[in-house]
């Protein structure tokens, strides 16, 4: 019996309001949801729609959502469960953006974020070292030095690093006789 | 004209934004606040934040954040609404599509040597993409010496107590509120 577009769709909205920091926050809560409790998905056919998900453009959660949903209940599983994902942040973005972010210049919030600002700086940074010790070597480093040259001193749009980047993987693979990884 | 840039700016980077999570800050830095000029850089932080202490993917909160900040500005909160729609709609149409597309030969791509080799360069490149929005960041958010030392704090907070990014953003709007009211 498959799942019904209902319980999909509530699965997904409640994975997509209450997990905080990000998509990949929500990977470990999918598991639950999804291999765990519901036994939707096998364990081994969680983590390699993980890999495709990580490997195409996009949020990761957003991909997965539709990926899970295509799987499960084809196309208006795929609509269902996207739509799951993503309104619970579009709606409290828009509560804030609506409701609180007019009182941005009093000067209490005002400081308040100042200090906000200053813990965004420390997150992105953690998140960059966290994904450049993932995999970390010298070849590694010296690409990272040069994608930050690029972008920041010589203001390189970014899309070209990636472009550039996706080039250079495959053209190095070929040049090594395509060896199996 | 404006709700379709929104949705053509926010199409693309939906297709580039490869790697998730903070990876697309760069191309949002570099096509929304510096080529287009649609929101201050001050704001395009704040934005970062507030992704943090609300649900879900960065790219969602960011494209509904801007694109409601956008067209709020001149139209109201009703077309503002429409405007958040827009270009969240256009930041998830692509990856959705690339999805339908690979799941039909997926098992072929979750192997790819081509995807493993392209990932080998380009995740390095993010790593670089990364630290420049840190860049960017903290030289729109720290201006002072106290400034500095609050980022060296939350770091230490993230990397060695592993504080939850909530409790690291919460102790640094007390500290901004302590410092700079």
């Amino acid at each position: 019996m498959p799942i019904s577009l209902g319980r999909l769709f509530l699965i997904f909205l409640k994975v997509g309001a209450f997990t905080f920091g990000g998509g990949y926050a929500m990977i470990p809560v999918f598991e639950r949801e999804l291999v765990k409790r519901f036994k939707l998905i096998a364990p081994e056919d969680f983590y390699d729609t993980l890999v495709v998900c990580q490997s195409l453009p996009g949020p990761i959660a957003v991909n997965f959502a539709v990926f899970t949903g295509l799987r499960l209940r084809g196309k208006r599983g795929a609509l269902i469960s996207l739509l799951g994902v993503v309104l619970p942040s579009f709606i409290f973005i828009l509560l804030i953006s609506v409701f609180l972010f007019r009182y941005i210049d009093v000067p209490i919030v005002e400081a308040m974020f100042k200090g906000i600002r200053l813990s965004v700086v420390a997150l992105i940074f953690f998140a960059g070292a966290k994904l450049f010790m993932s995999h970390r070597s010298l070849e590694g480093l010296c690409i990272a030095v040069m994608a930050f040259a690029l972008v920041f001193t010589f203001s390189l749009h970014p899309v070209w690093v990636v472009l550039m980047a996706g080039a250079y993987g495959i053209l190095s693979r070929r040049a090594k006789g395509g060896e199996a990884p | 004209m404006i709700f379709l840039d929104l949705f053509l700016a926010f199409l693309l980077i939906g297709l580039v934004a490869f790697g998730g999570g903070y990876a697309v800050l760069p191309l949002l830095e570099r096509m929304i606040v510096l080529d287009r000029g649609w929101i201050a850089m001050e704001r395009f932080v704040d934005m970062i934040a507030i992704s943090q202490i609300t649900p879900g993917p960065i790219a969602i909160n960011g494209a509904t954040f801007i694109g409601y900040q956008l067209i709020s500005r001149e139209w109201g909160v009703a077309l503002g609404i429409l405007g958040a729609a827009t270009s969240t709609i256009g930041v998830v149409f692509g990856p959705a599509l690339l999805i339908f597309v690979v799941s039909r030969f997926y098992t072929r791509f979750k192997d790819s040597p081509v995807v493993k080799a392209v990932f080998r360069v380009l995740r390095p490149a993010l790593v670089g993409l990364i630290m420049a929005s840190v860049a960017s960041v903290a030289s729109s958010a720290v201006f002072d010496v106290p400034g500095v030392l609050i980022v060296l704090l939350a770091l230490l907070a993230l990397w060695r107590l592993k504080w939850h990014p909530l409790l690291v953003i919460g102790a640094c709007a007390l500290l901004g509120l302590v410092v700079y009211m």
